[in-house]
């Protein structure tokens, strides 16, 4: 399980990023970067996403 | 555009804490630096907006017309079935701002004081010398630039990183944070925005609320924040609510933003060797209503004067810098933590207890609780419950809530 970003639906606020426990996720200038091999898909990401662009899925 | 990349200070994020920092320390005769990942300083709005008297009055700063554009008389609390309990004062009682210019307008005080801001500069990378943070390595529109200071200061906001980068743990956890959503809107019909209007409910907005924050007489913040371990997102609830509301009704949507709220109570420690925290990424936010703006002010003014005696006596180790946790937690620390305690209160009650609670109290009635001596207070609150018995389910909540928890 990884996490994703819609980047459709991405506001880049960054709110993920500050509860990403392992800090797998860093937003760059425009866009949130997914380090996949830090994620543990724990979803911390997704819940707090306000936008619904973040999402954990099975995958690489 | 500079001619140099050494400086006593080098703060990371350029929002309220960050610039009003930066112009502090330019008037301790210090060089600082403030670096910001983003285009333009003061977007995107990540913020309702709003800032109330006590903070111009604390702060020593007079709201300006440029970007200070509604004045607010008080605030409108709506219960779930629309009952209004109105708390409105005789005088202004804060402002609402353009946040936009009014952080440009901090940067441009920040400049003029003698401070540095770079734009769309990226931190890559922490410089450290042993335990010591020393600096930032930074893409800077396309150039790599290295800057290196007496002092790091992470006024990152939310995301927090650069604070986690020296080994700070200032993470935020899922249960202590808000989801926010927002809409800035044109073409609303407000029947009084002289008011902020606040709109509760577990259905509105679960363990938050939905406000309007007028910037004119059809054009407002309009928002949401919401316990962000809720399952379903900030923009679903703001965006069903907006459906329904007549008070949007034909209304267009001309910007969109959002974003975290670090809500759970601010950090113990903010400081470590070389490096202090400021702002959201301290967690400096009312745990109450999430408003973070002025704390974050306020708190620069006692990390720079704490910095600025450690930068001169040569010792900036984090037991030197560790006042700014003492004075900080004095000064607003334990006043906060009792809000918690509120918050947790808060984040029990039902749609009916939120119901008896309007039924009980008139606006006027709430002022006077909030703002009378201990006995005037449990006199008016002993008349009520015997009036509102079932007021006492809602005592007895708030008892029981634990600020621990």
């Amino acid at each position: 399980m990884k996490a994703q970003c819609n980047t459709d639906k991405c506001i880049y606020c960054g709110a993920c990023v500050g509860v990403c426990p392992v800090g797998a996720l860093t937003l760059d200038e425009t866009r949130i970067v997914i380090d996949k091999k830090k994620c543990i898909g724990c979803g911390a990401c997704a819940k707090i996403c306000p936008a619904g662009a973040m999402t954990v899925k099975e995958g690489e | 555009m500079f001619e140099k990349t050494d400086y006593d200070v080098v703060i990371v994020g350029g929002g309220p804490a960050g610039l009003w920092s930066a112009r502090k320390f330019a008037e301790e005769g210090l060089s600082a630096i403030v670096i910001d990942k983003k285009q333009e300083i003061g977007v995107p709005v990540r913020c309702g907006e709003g800032l109330g008297n006590t903070w111009f009055n604390r702060l020593n700063l007079t709201p300006d017309p440029d970007w200070a554009v509604q004045e607010m008389y008080g605030a409108a609390l709506w219960s779930p079935s629309g009952k209004k309990l109105e708390i409105r004062f005789p005088e202004v009682s804060g402002y609402l701002l353009e946040r936009r210019i009014f952080e440009k307008d901090l940067a441009r005080r920040a400049a003029r004081a003698g401070a540095e801001i770079v734009t769309k500069t990226y931190v890559t990378d922490a410089i450290k010398e042993g335990t010591f943070a020393r600096g930032v390595k930074a893409r800077m529109q396309g150039e790599k630039v290295e800057f290196t200071g007496k002092l790091v200061v992470a006024a990152d906001g939310f995301e927090s990183t650069i604070g986690r980068m020296f080994g700070l743990q200032n993470q935020q956890t899922l249960y202590h944070s808000d989801s926010g959503y927002e809409y800035e809107m044109a073409g609303l019909k407000m029947d009084d925005p002289d008011l902020i209007h606040l709109y509760f409910g577990n259905e509105v907005a679960p363990r938050g609320y939905v406000w309007i924050f007028p910037k004119g007489k059809d054009y407002a913040n309009v928002g949401i924040g919401i316990g962000a371990d809720n399952p379903k997102t900030a923009k679903y609830y703001l965006d069903k609510w907006v459906n329904s509301s007549p008070v949007c009704k034909g209304a267009s949507i001309v910007q969109v933003n959002g974003g975290g709220i670090p809500v759970g109570g601010m950090l113990k420690n903010m400081v470590g060797d070389g490096i202090m925290l400021v702002g959201d990424a301290a967690h400096q936010v009312s745990p109450i209503h999430g408003g973070g703006m002025g704390l974050a002010m306020e708190a620069s003014n006692v990390m720079v004067e704490v910095a600025a005696k450690a930068i001169k006596a040569g010792n900036v180790s984090e037991a030197a810098l560790s006042e700014y946790n003492t004075t900080w937690w004095n000064l607003r620390g334990y006043e906060l933590e009792k809000l918690v305690r509120i918050r947790q209160l808060f984040e029990k009650l039902t749609d009916k207890d939120m119901e008896t609670f309007a039924a009980a109290f008139t606006g006027p009635e709430l002022l006077k609780f909030a703002y009378s001596d201990k006995i005037t207070s449990a006199a008016l609150a002993t008349t009520k419950l015997i009036k509102h018995p079932s007021l006492l389910k809602l005592a007895l909540k708030y008892l029981d809530a634990d600020p621990k928890e």
